[in-house]
């Protein structure tokens, strides 16, 4: 099936919600740094998942478990006691990022469906193939990272399904070996299963405005009136040649409505939609769209135009001041410049 | 669009009073309310800390900390202080705005504890809402049903 709906859930409530509003299949975690948001009192325990595959296969929509960090040695039964807890559940399919984990569940669990998460950073067909060679992945999610005819062109040499980010927060792109918060707090994003974990996180209201620290590292200060963003390092202001500004990333949100008719062409197998940390309201407004957006697009890819409404619905639930198509249309948009996002960085 | 606006000379009244009753009225429902859906989660995190919410068009601050037993009123300085309009802590009791939104778009403003502020941010998301509404009287239930529909 094309352009597949994922939706992401953090909770029982938000899994139920993503469901009710159409979502063809959602992703999970369970509770612990098994998984990239390894936020407290967020993710799900065994009851709690059980229940929820119980909720989407009544309703003929699949469960995803993300199982996207990288394990350490000295905990490594952690990662493996999760693909067992995985299997005995009957998840739709895990997603992994680590080779080790692959070997592991094709040994232990042949049936268990396996998707190369983003954080494995399979740019390449190259890179797709090898894991299916060796793995049987039946899926791989694309790092953001690749022009739209780059991504044709991995589909076009693999038979690997191809997953794609369609909307949400994005990463500053070296998904799977980032270790940049580690500079401030000692743990990296992808073995501690957050960019920046809450208890080094925080918020100083100043004369000069709004403060976020992390570590005691100032990331960023917004005037009165600018939007606010998640408080991670990539998306700080610093200081640089003399110049403050974003130096690394902008706090943009990827949205990426407008090219659904060519990911559809290009035979792209599901859209993911960011956002675990994010609430119930969030999950069902933006599941809400993007399920009118794929059914309009199927129904008529030809005179495909996101509605309006949609993108304004959109636009309120992003952080930061803008939405950027990413790095999809890097090769086609010379000169048409759509959003800020890379284009005024560093060759300014 | 929900007109929930509050008229300021209120306002100015409603912040002469005293926090202490309304502070309890609030526990009070709390507990009947929200105290038997979070049992069902991780709640343990909450208990022996300070809250304070802050109503700012009404001027109204709800203080109060978590227990074994459940909300009690309190007085003492809060670890952590979540600010609002009444309109804006009504669309997110009603699930009809995300926090992070109403955060990054800074109508929204929680000082204190960060942590603290994620756990009870994940464990209201995380309530079960028909087991919310199921404590309150029908006619309100339905009400409340209504604004979560809309």
């Amino acid at each position: 099936m094309p352009l597949d709906l994922i939706c992401p859930a953090g909770s029982l409530v938000s899994l139920k919600t993503a469901i009710d509003h159409g979502a063809d299949a959602v992703y999970m975690g369970f509770r612990d740094n098994t998984n990239a948001r390894a936020f407290p009192g967020l993710n799900f325990d065994e009851a709690q998942a059980a229940e929820g595959l119980r909720y989407a296969h009544d309703r003929g929509r699949r469960v995803l478990l993300a199982l996207n960090t990288y394990p350490q040695p000295d905990i490594w039964s952690r990662w493996t006691g999760a693909i067992d807890r995985a299997a005995k559940l009957g998840m739709d399919a895990v997603i992994l990022a680590d080779a080790g984990l692959m070997r592991y569940a094709v040994k232990n669990y042949p049936q268990l469906r396996l998707h190369l998460s983003v954080q494995g950073s399979a740019t390449s067909y190259e890179a797709v193939n090898f894991y299916r060679e060796h793995f049987g992945i039946q899926r791989a999610v694309l790092p953001r990272v690749l022009s739209l005819p780059q991504v044709e062109n991995v589909v076009r040499h693999t038979d690997v399904e191809i997953e794609l980010f369609g909307f949400g927060g994005l990463c500053v792109m070296v998904e799977g070996r980032c270790l940049l918060s580690s500079y401030c707090t000692g743990e990296s994003p992808n073995t501690a299963g957050v960019c920046s974990p809450p208890k080094a996180v925080q918020w100083t209201d100043t004369p000069s405005g709004l403060e976020s620290r992390l570590n005691g590292v100032l990331l960023d200060r917004y005037g009165k009136d600018e939007k606010a963003g998640y408080p991670t390092l990539c998306k700080g202001r610093f200081e640089v040649g003399g110049e403050t500004y974003y130096a690394i990333e902008e706090p943009t949100s990827l949205n990426t409505l407008d090219l659904l008719p060519e990911m559809l062409k290009i035979g792209i197998a599901a859209i993911k939609i960011e956002g675990r940390q994010r609430s119930p309201a969030y999950v069902a407004q933006v599941t809400k769209v993007w399920r009118a957006a794929i059914d309009s697009v199927k129904k008529n890819a030809a005179g495909f135009t996101p509605a309006p409404a949609w993108q304004a619905e959109l636009n309120k639930l992003s952080e930061g001041q803008s939405h950027t198509l990413g790095a999809y249309l890097n090769k086609l948009s010379e000169g048409q410049s759509h959003t800020l996002g890379a284009y005024h960085r560093p060759w300014k | 669009m929900l007109n929930l606006a509050f008229p300021p000379q209120l306002a100015s009244v409603v912040s002469w009073l005293p926090a202490a009753p309304p502070s309890l009225a609030f526990s009070a429902a709390a507990n009947r309310l929200l105290w038997p859906a979070l049992k069902a989660l991780d709640w343990q995190a909450l208990v022996g800390r300070r809250y304070a919410i802050r109503v700012t068009d009404i001027g109204l601050t709800l203080r109060f900390t978590v227990t074994a037993r459940g909300f009690a009123p309190d007085s003492g300085a809060a670890d952590l202080t979540i600010s609002a309009s009444a309109r804006d802590f009504l669309l997110l009791l009603s699930r009809r705005e995300d926090p992070d939104t109403l955060f990054f778009s800074r109508r929204l403003v929680s000082e204190g504890d960060t942590e603290l502020g994620l756990i009870v941010k994940n464990l209201l998301d995380a309530l079960d809402p028909e087991r919310v509404l199921g404590r309150l009287p029908t006619p309100l239930a339905r009400a409340a049903q209504r604004l979560m529909a809309a």
